[in-house]
């Protein structure tokens, strides 16, 4: 006689097993992407890498009409603002972190800037490149017309200003966690000791926190070099280089990230489309490497 | 001695007020830029704003329908792709914490978050885009997808990590088999959290413009034809801000002022879950 019982758990066994390998199988799936965007930046940026080598990155003229390729620009364009901007938010996002870490840790009045700071992440990025491009671009121009710099208007400082502000919550939410792990024996310690507010966090806080708030200035720092879209409409895109110090500042520049999203669909011939995927592999690679070391440090943190 | 506890304590005060003023001074940018957007943008939006599609330089009126559709078509098309593969490998990263594959896939994840989106968009152009040989709606749903996975990832992994063990074994141990109890059991306890994350994820993209651009391209006219370009609302911004007529300008306000409420929105509604269940994302 059959047993309708033994059939119903036989059939759930082999669920069982089904159901395990898709988990399996949807694990499988996020290293096929990674590996395989990798391996697709690869292979379409292998004619810019035979044909320019190795010296495309070094090469300092950008002219596709003659078929020149240079990167330098682009490095220096991505390097520049990415820079600024981080040196600009650094203060804001150390003074939140140790705010809503030390100072204000609950409450009202806390709850509100650290959500007030999630929103500064939320709004898209292409806002924040209108708004910049309509206010605070008029804004840099009468500023630099007082200064006596070329005023542009559009450049390189003004997409650092916006690129600080939207890199800030990044770097401070991983801070202000961070801060509030440290133990208090230790900053009780401290204050037994006659230590007062201020050399609790100079000698004690910030040390005992500092790879980790580094770990979350480096997340901030992925972020900028691979934003593309506030950067684009407020950087001005010219690929030409500046020759004063103070043109390459204030004048317009181009980053890696914009000159991707300004010519991909316009660049006409193999080269020229291999050499923006080229800049779009290194792109990969130091955001990866970036975020990696972030992370690593990081989750040494958690764990302990 | 007296002297120089005054003096520290002054220190210790005056440190205080400028953390405390660099800390809030950071918000005055982000209201500067909400209340722009409200003004330039309320002003634009109306019945005829919302069910038009833009008019052509020079006409007065039109609208943003064509993006709102395609935007709303795009992004549950990402949801469908994201959110079945992007909860089960959370299942998966929760359940096999310290297996090789867990760590490989973790890694993965980290990648993919830290990833430029505009680097998403050239690989999804090789990968869709180039073989069908137009630009599509489903090529830009796959780059978002990919954009999506991370974040609906890591909030099913700690949301299912916060469950208690005894939840799982009191299932097992009444012989339910194994897929019941993560589908019946422990998703539904953890169903908050999961949400909140796929929420976060759908405001995230639905602002991306950069992988757009090679992907669903743009359309200015009203389509929902997948294998075609399908204008977005972010790709609209980009488009008219990028252009000299004003009329175009007040409709890329009135476009940049209904995404911002909408993700907002989302923010703040995902904001109300997550309190109730501390997750940290």
């Amino acid at each position: 006689m059959k047993n309708k019982r033994l059939d119903l758990s036989y059939s759930q066994m082999k669920w069982e097993t089904i159901f395990k390998r898709i988990l399996v199988i949807m694990s499988v799936v996020l290293l096929v992407i990674v590996i395989g965007i990798l391996i697709t930046l690869i292979m379409e940026s292998m004619p810019s890498i035979k044909s320019l080598g190795i010296e495309y990155l070094w090469g300092k003229v950008w002219d596709p009409v003659n078929n020149v390729y240079g990167a330098y620009p682009f490095l220096m364009g991505t390097l520049l603002t990415s820079f600024t901007a981080l040196i600009i938010s650094i203060p804001f996002s150390y003074a939140i972190s140790i705010y809503l870490g030390e100072y204000n840790t609950t409450g009202w009045l806390s709850n509100l800037l650290k959500n007030t700071i999630e929103l500064i992440a939320a709004v898209p990025s292409i806002i924040y490149g209108f708004w910049g491009l309509f206010v605070l671009v008029p804004i840099v121009r009468t500023i630099e017309s007082k200064i006596g710099v070329a005023p542009y208007g559009v450049g390189i400082f003004a997409s650092s200003l916006v690129l600080a502000v939207m890199i800030i919550p990044y770097a401070a939410s991983m801070g202000t966690s961070l801060i509030r792990m440290v133990p208090s024996p230790l900053k009780e310690g401290a204050y037994a000791l006659g230590a007062t507010r201020f050399e609790v966090i100079r000698s004690v806080i910030l040390p005992f926190t500092r790879s980790g708030l580094f770990a979350g200035i480096l997340l901030s720092l992925g972020r900028a070099l691979g934003e593309t879209m506030a950067v684009t409409l407020l950087i001005g895109n010219t690929s030409a280089i500046a020759h004063t110090i103070k043109d390459a500042f204030f004048g317009p520049g181009n980053t890696m990230a914009s000159v991707i999203a300004n010519e991909f669909t316009e660049a006409d011939h193999t080269v020229y489309l291999s050499a923006l995927i080229e800049l779009g592999l290194v792109l990969f690679f130091v955001t990866v490497i970036i975020n990696l070391i972030g992370k690593r440090i990081i989750s040494k943190y958690t764990n302990k | 001695m007296d002297a120089r506890i005054g003096i520290r304590n002054t220190k210790s005060v005056l440190f205080k007020s400028v953390i405390i003023f660099l800390a809030f001074v950071i918000t005055i940018p982000l209201i500067i830029v909400l209340l722009y957007i409200i003004k330039q943008g309320v002003m634009q939006v109306n019945w005829h704003f919302l069910t038009n599609i833009p008019a052509p330089v020079g006409e007065a009126g039109g609208g943003i329908s064509n993006a709102l559709l395609g935007s709303f078509i795009i992004v549950v098309m990402s949801s469908i792709i994201a959110i079945p593969v992007g909860v089960l490998a959370g299942i998966y990263l929760s359940e096999n914490a310290g297996t090789r594959l867990a760590y490989y896939s973790g890694l993965c994840v980290d990648i993919l978050q830290g990833v430029p989106s505009i680097v998403v968009g050239i690989a999804v152009y090789f990968w869709v885009v180039k073989p069908l040989g137009t630009f599509s709606a489903v090529s830009g749903s796959i780059a978002l997808s990919i954009m999506m996975l991370p974040i609906v990832i890591r909030s099913t992994e700690q949301t299912l990590l916060l469950l208690p063990d005894t939840l799982k074994e009191a299932a097992l141990s009444l012989g339910v088999p194994y897929h019941r109890v993560i589908l019946k059991v422990i998703v539904p306890c953890g169903f908050a959290g999961i949400l909140s994350g796929i929420m976060l994820s759908v405001a995230r993209i639905i602002g991306e413009t950069a992988p757009l651009l090679f992907t669903a391209f743009g359309n200015p006219y009203l389509s929902t034809a997948i294998t075609k370009p399908m204008e977005t609302l972010p790709h609209l911004i980009y488009t008219y801000a990028t252009s000299p007529y004003d009329d175009w300008h007040n409709l890329a306000w009135g476009a940049s002022f209904i995404l911002l409420m909408f993700v907002l929105l989302l923010n703040i509604f995902t904001k109300l879950i997550t309190r109730k269940w501390n997750i940290q994302l």
